[in-house]
């Protein structure tokens, strides 16, 4: 009835997760009773559950990454106090457990902290860059993100029901193969990315035929801005590279499930299938991570200095150089197994191509700053961070792509601490940077700033505590995913790294004060112009937040820096202009469709992971079903009246003439 | 308004160089949602084409099982070709019928696409479960196992094209040839062309190249 589920998949004899569960458990309730009892439970529903509004949708992205940000980092600080305490000794932490530990971190930063933060904020900015309503496919964008949650819980939920993957973050068979691995995590593992897998191909798709085909009048290609170029850049690369990744744990799982013989050892199975599989996906992984990251600092680099963007045409073609090499250098990932001097010296030669374009754009965020009025607010202080920090993950990137040194430093602590450079240094704090930059835009009014940069300070600081001392136990010999070790020159090592995290751990903290202290004085920091930064592009031109409609009438843009523009010739014009003829607008309607799908997908998921057949069933024929109800549907839209998209626009206009008029008399 | 009026006189952009065509705006929906559908179709290309190369990874690891030219049956692959040839001309003659609103023709196309489908199933169906049966089963070797996954993976989106070719039937007898429906039916074909073209692929590679080895 059950399949493999009963008592023994709650580990009552592991005080660690069980507690961590039961805390979690009680703040979930915690928070569903707050939301019931104080009635907030439709607002909840129609306001943001069944939304299908790219804001509010590039919003929840954001949240649960934050949340899942929480879960990674206690794993890391698990995982730092583990190795600092572990010298000649246990340490703390069960051997299986800790191994579970990093394969949890691994997954979840990637997965669910780095991938929804970006996937978020392409959502909730680009069709505003762009001047359009909504993204291509608005209900479909729904089912996306839910789906991603659901991916997310399946992986909370091996916490306390059964065990996740002590395989680290790839799974790589033959130990994530049924003989080595019988328990469930590696299927908790699988099922959960196959399912959030789903959904962010279904956000690349989306996104790229948003920046493809719904572009406003006049945006041509070459006046788009940056953070669109690198969006459309890392969607074609998801669109790309995460069928693969759905195909290889597909064999995995058929392998797993049914006995068959990809991947194992016996019948012929391949195991460096798998290697070149999964890393012909993860490669491009990390680009369409550190992509959006780019644009980011874009934007955020040329509205900080005052000055258009440097090179703009040169940064466009170093995006598109990138998404493309990035598919022809996966093999760097295992020059030592094997593959023989010509394979490895193509590969590494293919991999160091890439810093030059990475080059390319780093000089040219450096002369925009040159001769720029630059302000240090604190998505400035990010982005300026990110390029130190940046540039030394690439050389190690570099160093590491050289064969011969990557035959000293593969699965060393050196790599440890070159991903987490570029991973840290450049997705996290693009993330961070972009929510600095954009949360005016989303909610209307701005972030503390002294928190803010205490915040950025703490983190920058914390992360070269934490990763430099990780090179050099690197060099002295250190492996990578240790549960506990002998050497002694390796422990003072451990302890720096291990203050890092704790000054670390400060900065998050200080992000989460910025939060709350903000909301306490919102009606301070209110945003009345929509255009806190003195911005360049046309998100700014909308009011914050913007009507559910974006814009009352779609944008027509002249040149680069559309909105920039426009300002510049409001203050030459003088601001009389006759009132404009406002038209109805039609907007979808919203659906509960994703997270009735997402519901059905949780069931499915799980009883696949302890394989209760009947349940499965149960998910399948109601994901089915969803499907065709809500292909049945016979009005997905509903209309806007004029008068009310007059009312709303006027208000916005009135606020921004003041502001124009203001800045004009400066 | 302000964007289209502070933006409403033309000046000269630096980088105009007069060749540059003037982007419209926004495209219609059905180009939308035709476009999107290619995206996601050349997305499960990329993922048929793992499973192509699983295949030709693995074809000789036959741990001394059988090797594909003791196994495939050309007369019942062949039947299947016709089959799923003549069903996508078949389509696109019900997609021709829908978008001259003619119903007669939309049914009789459809049906005849949805029964050369269904032979199609039938026909793979009995080539698989002979081959369990005489103990050549995915689990027997890595060859088998590739074999079994890359026709099967066709197979089931075969399946789901079936099941989706019955819904649209169902809606445009409920709803008509509304825009919507229309837009769903292009997607369809679209579908049902691609699995078409993917069928080419496993033919050749897997029963013609498959056979010499
Ligand atoms: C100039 C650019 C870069 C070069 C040449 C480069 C090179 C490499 C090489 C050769 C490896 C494999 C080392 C080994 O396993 O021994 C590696 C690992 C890795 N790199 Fe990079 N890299 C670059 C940029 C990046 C960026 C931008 C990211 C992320 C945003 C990134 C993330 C990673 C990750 C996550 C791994 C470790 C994967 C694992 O084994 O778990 N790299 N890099
Ligand atoms: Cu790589």
């Amino acid at each position: 009835m059950l399949g493999k589920l009963d008592w023994s998949a709650i580990p009552f004899d592991q005080p660690i997760p069980l507690v961590a569960g039961g805390v979690v458990l009680v703040a979930i309730l915690g928070v569903l009773a707050w939301v019931v009892v104080r009635g907030h439970l439709p607002y909840l529903w129609h306001e943001w559950i069944t939304s299908v509004d790219h804001k509010r949708i590039g919003v929840m992205y954001i949240l649960l990454a934050s949340v899942m940000l929480l879960r990674g980092g206690s794993d890391a600080i698990m995982m730092r106090i583990q190795q600092a305490v572990a010298y000649q000794s246990q340490g703390y932490l069960p051997p299986e457990h800790y191994n579970q530990i990093f394969s949890a971190h691994g997954t979840i930063m990637i997965f669910f902290v780095a991938m929804p933060f970006v996937i978020g904020l392409m959502n909730l900015v680009v069709p505003l860059q762009l001047g359009v309503r909504d993204v291509a496919f608005p209900t479909l964008n729904s089912v996306g993100f839910w789906l991603t949650a659901t991916g997310a819980l399946l992986v909370n939920l091996s916490l306390v029901i059964g065990e996740f993957a002590r395989t680290g973050w790839l799974a790589f068979p033959p130990l994530s193969g049924l003989s080595y691995s019988p328990g469930v995590g590696v299927d908790y593992y699988a099922w959960s990315l196959q399912i959030s897998g789903v959904g962010t191909l279904v956000a690349g798709i989306n996104l790229v035929t948003t920046v493809l085909k719904l572009r406003t009048k006049g945006m041509n290609y070459l006046r788009m801005p940056m953070f669109c170029w690198t969006t459309l850049a890392s969607n074609l690369l998801i669109v790309a590279a995460f069928p693969i990744l759905t195909a290889t744990l597909a064999m995995l799982l058929l392998d797993r499930y049914l006995g068959f013989h990809f991947f194992t050892n016996e019948a012929g199975g391949n195991v460096m299938m798998f290697m070149n599989l999964i890393w012909a996906w993860g490669h491009p992984e990390v680009y369409i991570l550190v992509l959006p990251a780019f644009g980011i600092f874009s934007e955020v680099v040329s509205t900080f200095s005052g000055k258009a963007l440097f090179g703009y045409r040169s940064m466009v073609l170093a995006t598109m150089a990138i998404c493309v090499i990035s598919f022809m250098v996966w093999l760097h990932h295992f020059f030592t197994m094997g593959a023989g001097p010509d394979v490895n010296a193509i590969f590494g030669i293919a991999s160091m191509i890439i810093a030059v374009p990475t080059g390319v754009k780093i000089y040219n965020w450096l002369f925009t700053m040159y001769g720029g009025r630059i302000r240090f607010a604190t998505p400035m202080l990010w982005a300026v961070g990110f390029m130190v920090t940046f540039i030394i993950g690439g050389l190690t990137g570099v160093l590491v792509a050289v064969p011969p040194a990557d035959f000293m430093l593969h699965n060393s602590m050196f790599l440890v601490a070159h991903f987490h450079n570029v991973i840290i240094g450049g997705v996290l704090f693009g993330a961070f940077a972009g929510f600095e930059y954009w949360f005016p835009k989303a909610f209307g009014f701005r972030l503390d700033e002294r928190w803010g940069k205490a915040a950025f300070w703490f983190t920058f600081v914390g992360f070269y505590v934490t990763f430099m001392p990780l090179y050099i136990a690197g060099m002295l010999g250190m492996t990578r995913r240790l549960q506990h070790y002998d050497v002694a020159a390796w422990r003072p090592w451990m302890f720096v790294a291990a203050f890092g995290m704790a000054v670390l751990s400060v900065g998050v903290i200080c992000q989460i004060m910025q939060l709350v202290v903000s909301i306490r004085n919102r009606e301070a920091l209110r945003d009345r112009t929509g255009d806190p930064w003195d911005g360049r592009s046309l998100e700014w031109a909308t009011s914050s937040p913007p009507p559910v409609f974006n814009f009352a009438f779609n944008p027509d843009v002249r040149g680069e820096d559309a909105y920039w523009d426009m300002k510049a010739k409001a203050q030459q014009q003088s601001l009389e202009h006759d009132e404009p003829e406002y038209q109805d607008i039609e907007m979808p309607r919203n659906s509960p469709t994703g997270f009735v799908c997402a519901f059905f997908a949780t069931i499915m998921g799980f009883a696949l992971i302890w394989h209760i057949w009947w349940m499965v069933m149960v998910g399948g024929v109601g994901a089915f079903a969803t499907f065709v109800v809500f292909a049945w549907r016979d009005h997905d839209e509903y209309v806007i009246p004029a008068a009310e998209v007059a009312r709303i626009d006027r208000v916005n206009l009135e606020e921004r003439r003041s502001l124009v008029s203001m800045a004009g008399a400066v | 308004m302000s964007m289209t009026a502070t933006a409403g006189h033309a000046h000269a952009d630096p980088h105009h160089i007069g060749l540059v065509i003037e982007h419209p705006g926004p495209a219609s929906k059905r180009i939308v949602t035709a476009y999107g559908f290619w995206v996601f179709l050349l997305s499960d290309i990329v993922m048929f084409s793992c499973f192509f190369a699983a295949y030709a990874v693995l074809v000789h690891q036959t741990a001394d099982g059988p090797k594909g030219s003791e196994i495939f049956e050309q007369r019942n692959v062949a039947i299947e070709t016709v089959c799923l040839l003549l069903s996508s001309f078949t389509c696109g003659m019900a997609s021709i019928a829908a978008d001259v609103r003619n119903r007669f023709w939309f049914y009789l196309g459809m049906t005849v696409t949805c029964v050369l489908g269904l032979i199609f199933l039938v026909i793979e169906f009995r080539e698989f479960a002979d081959l369990v049966a005489r103990g050549y089963g995915p689990s027997r070797s890595a060859f088998l196992s590739s074999f079994f996954s890359l026709v099967g993976c066709h197979g089931l989106h075969v399946s789901a094209g079936v099941l989706w070719l019955l819904t649209m039937m169902a809606q445009v007898f409920a709803k008509g040839f509304r825009a919507d429906v229309l837009r769903r039916m292009m997607c369809f074909a679209l579908f049902w062309h691609a699995l078409d073209i993917i069928w080419v692929g496993v033919f050749s590679v897997v029963y013609l190249l498959g056979s010499a080895v």
